[in-house]
């Protein structure tokens, strides 16, 4: 890699892409720095009680503020794109949709594929940079011997983000730099203390970027009144594992699969959402040990490590964020789908989740859930 | 690295001589213009002496110049001077936000706002303003010179159309000062605002001529200064540079400067529409002499804009949102553009301080980034031969 190589940085003002930025710089690289701007915070103000303003999240005038005062101190150059109409298209409808069909969405890896490492690296490439560079705790390497890009967990485990990247295509990680891949949180605090970043102290940031509060029901109930529309057909019955009807529910986007809280139901032991059924909008409720599943079957496919399953292979599987990966078998069940079957039964597989296989540290691939029944 | 600044309708350097004229105004002479002693009418005179300048500049009497804070305090002033709750404004679809927000705040606020469109060359019809006039009509506000395509209004005719009715007529001409000569009698107007860093004065004063006896309500309570049209302290050195800068505006007409940075400007345009599927936004209207509008299909401006900043021109497309980010332009959709294609725009703007051979540097490097662009466009069709995108 030439030192004059020309990079591009994805900048939220945060801790974690702000030290990329300064670590690039530090070792002569050309840097640009580009922050998206994906989403206009005040825009849904008013609709269905939202706040007015929000404070400190992705995409506000201070996150902007922030990654531009980066900028200044590294002297680097800073631009902000827009990219709102893609977000709204490839993110938010999905995540909204998603819902209303009940299942429960990651927006972040949609974001990851369709904007960061595609909208961006466009941009990117268009300005003259040939690799985008990110604050992911993740690592991406070349394998030689099956001539393909890697992409592998990170040294900070507790910060592994491979979970959202399962998307990426060998173009994409071929023009992707993860320069944290192999730090820790804490020394990258320290990293931007010693360069003097304004943001080195910033709390992390933790909940869906355009979801005020994490209070997704009520940023589906705001979009969907400025769209001047209201979920329609999406009431319906409350029923037992064995088809008992207990009661009715006001929409399937209420819930999501393991939920036990506001189920609006009073019965003598602990009852859960074992499953959303689209078709009859039923949501069926049941004890805890129905919740656990040993298969589950995932669709449009991606896959890294490999270009395809040509047979069962025994990998760790992660069916959510903060899952710990569970020893499965992995097989080619169509095109572009794999079913998955655990050695042990699994708590909770939720439909809209991702499925992501691991190597030990290399991930495989990933897919999105789309049930937990074979 | 070389850097060449085509963005003069963002902002214009302050001149040399503007600069001098403003110099002593922060510390040797920095009386309160108000104020009874030496000091005071040391300013008052230089304050004085700026607002014959501006009003010789637009044609008007020196009591006739209200200094502001810049061109949207003189836009605010115009329209909530006038008109208020149950009143009715006609303005235009193309007007700087200046003006549109203030619109659209009189709508909150219980009064009626009209809207006239343009037609495909960025044009008001006179006839659209007048058919649109209620019997409640208080005020037309329609631009001189717009900010983005450079496209010059029939303000005149409007003004008859004003006057006929009794209606008070107000122009942002914030982008024609000191481009195109104007004489306010000419265009019939009771209201006209002056931005000074359009015309390499500085940031941060403008001024509104206002016609004598128009009873103009004002927005700032305090003071009586500017009679009481605009209370506050008169900002000294900024007023002394707006008036050397309408001084020095009003030698460029008589040394023909406008002339000759139309023939830098339509040489710049020339060369730049031989590029492929290219055009000229506002083709066929009359337009200030310092800006082109140009759009090129296949490329996100936006793009553009940041690709060209990084090897040293500076342009600029549609307006800049709060973060710095870029929407389309809301006047290049008005003309009737489609969205890719006024996303696809660039503005070029010259100024005085422009050369031909920062033209000849814009010549050079876009061609070539606007290929790059192309080429790595996933909607751009690089395999079809030329003439097969629609233009």
């Amino acid at each position: 890699m030439l030192p004059t190589e020309t990079i591009a940085v994805a900048m939220s003002g945060g801790v974690d892409s702000s030290t990329v930025a300064a670590m690039l710089r530090a070792e002569g690289r050309n840097v640009i720095g580009l922050t998206m701007q994906l989403w206009n915070q005040r825009r849904l103000a008013g609709h269905e009680g939202m706040p007015e303003s929000v404070q400190g999240r992705c995409c506000s005038i201070d996150d902007v503020y922030d990654a531009r005062r980066v900028a200044e101190t590294l002297g680097i150059p800073y631009y902000v794109v827009n990219h709102e109409e893609r977000f709204e298209r490839d993110v938010v409808r999905p995540f909204v949709e998603e819902y209303l069909a009940g299942r429960t969405p990651i927006p972040c890896s949609l974001c990851n594929n369709h904007l960061k490492f595609d909208q961006l690296l466009v941009v990117a490439r268009q300005i003259g940079a040939d690799k985008v560079a990110t604050g992911h705790y993740a690592q991406v390497v070349f394998d030689e011997h099956v001539n393909r890009w890697l992409l592998k967990r990170p040294a900070d485990r507790s910060k592994d983000q491979t979970y959202f990247l399962f998307g990426l295509t060998q173009e994409q990680l071929s023009r992707t730099l993860f320069p944290l891949g192999g730090m820790t949180k804490p020394e990258v605090r320290e990293l931007a203390r010693q360069h003097n970043l304004v943001i080195a102290e910033k709390p992390d940031s933790q909940e869906i970027c355009f979801v005020p509060g994490g209070d997704y029901k009520r940023f589906l109930e705001a979009y969907l009144n400025e769209q001047g529309s209201t979920p329609t057909d999406v009431a319906g019955e409350m029923v037992t594992t064995d088809g008992k009807v207990i009661g009715e529910h006001a929409g399937v986007h209420n819930f999501t699969v393991g939920q036990r809280k506001g189920l609006g139901v009073a019965t003598g032991s602990p009852l859960y959402v074992i499953q959303i059924n689209n078709d009859t909008r039923q949501v069926v409720v049941g004890k805890d040990d129905e919740l656990y599943s040993r298969t589950l079957r995932t669709r449009r496919v991606n896959l890294i490590s490999t270009d395809e399953l040509r047979e069962p292979m025994g990998v760790a599987v992660k069916i959510r964020h903060k899952h710990q990966p569970a020893p499965a078998v992995i097989e080619s069940s169509g095109a572009d789908e794999v079913r998955v079957t655990f050695d042990e039964p699994q708590r909770a597989i939720t439909p809209g989740q991702a499925a992501v296989f691991y190597d030990g540290d290399i991930v495989v691939g990933g897919g999105w859930i789309e049930s937990s029944r074979d | 690295m070389r850097r060449v600044y085509l963005d003069n309708n963002a902002s214009t350097p302050v001149l040399p001589e503007v600069l001098e004229a403003m110099r002593p105004y922060f510390a040797e002479h920095f009386g309160n213009a108000s104020s009874i002693h030496h000091h005071g009418q040391e300013t008052r005179a230089a304050v004085e002496r700026a607002r014959e300048s501006v009003a010789a500049l637009v044609g008007g009497r020196a009591s006739e110049i209200v200094f502001t804070s810049g061109g949207t305090e003189a836009d605010n002033l115009a329209i909530f001077g006038i008109a208020r709750q149950g009143d009715h404004v006609i303005t235009s679809t193309i007007e700087h936000h200046a003006v549109l927000n203030m619109s659209k705040h009189l709508e909150a606020e219980g009064g009626e706002v009209t809207y006239v469109p343009v037609d495909g060359r960025g044009l008001v019809d006179p006839a659209d303003v007048k058919r649109a006039i209620r019997p409640n009509t208080k005020l037309i506000t329609i631009m001189f010179a717009n900010n983005e395509t450079g496209v010059v209004q029939p303000v005149a005719e409007i003004g008859k159309i004003a006057a006929e009715a009794d209606i008070h007529f107000h122009t942002d001409a914030v982008q024609a000062v000191g481009k195109i000569p104007i004489d306010v009698d000419n265009i019939g107007c009771d209201l006209l605002t002056v931005s000074g860093h359009k015309l390499h004065g500085p940031q941060g004063v403008g001024a509104l001529y206002v016609r004598k006896g128009t009873k103009l309500e004002p927005m700032l309570y305090g003071g009586r200064h500017e009679r009481s049209r605009r209370a506050g302290t008169e900002n000294v050195p900024g007023i002394v540079g707006l008036g050397k800068a309408a001084e020095l505006a009003i030698a460029g007409f008589e040394r023909g400067d406008d002339k000759k940075m139309a023939t830098v400007r339509d040489r710049l345009e020339r060369e730049l529409l031989e590029i492929e599927a290219t055009g000229l936004n506002g083709e066929g209207a009359p337009r200030v002499p310092n800006t082109t509008n140009i759009y090129f299909d296949g490329i996100e401006g936006e793009a553009l804009v940041i690709a060209l900043d990084l090897k040293g021109l500076a342009v600029s497309t549609g307006a800049a949102c709060s973060s710095g980010a870029i929407e389309p332009s809301h006047v290049l959709i008005a003309m009737g553009l489609r969205p890719e294609r006024a996303k696809a725009s660039i503005r070029f703007s010259l100024g005085k301080q422009n050369t031909a051979e920062d033209a000849d540097f814009a010549v050079n490097l876009i061609p070539q980034t606007v290929a790059r662009l192309r080429e790595l466009s996933p909607v751009w069709p690089s395999s079809l031969p030329k003439g097969v995108v629609s233009r």
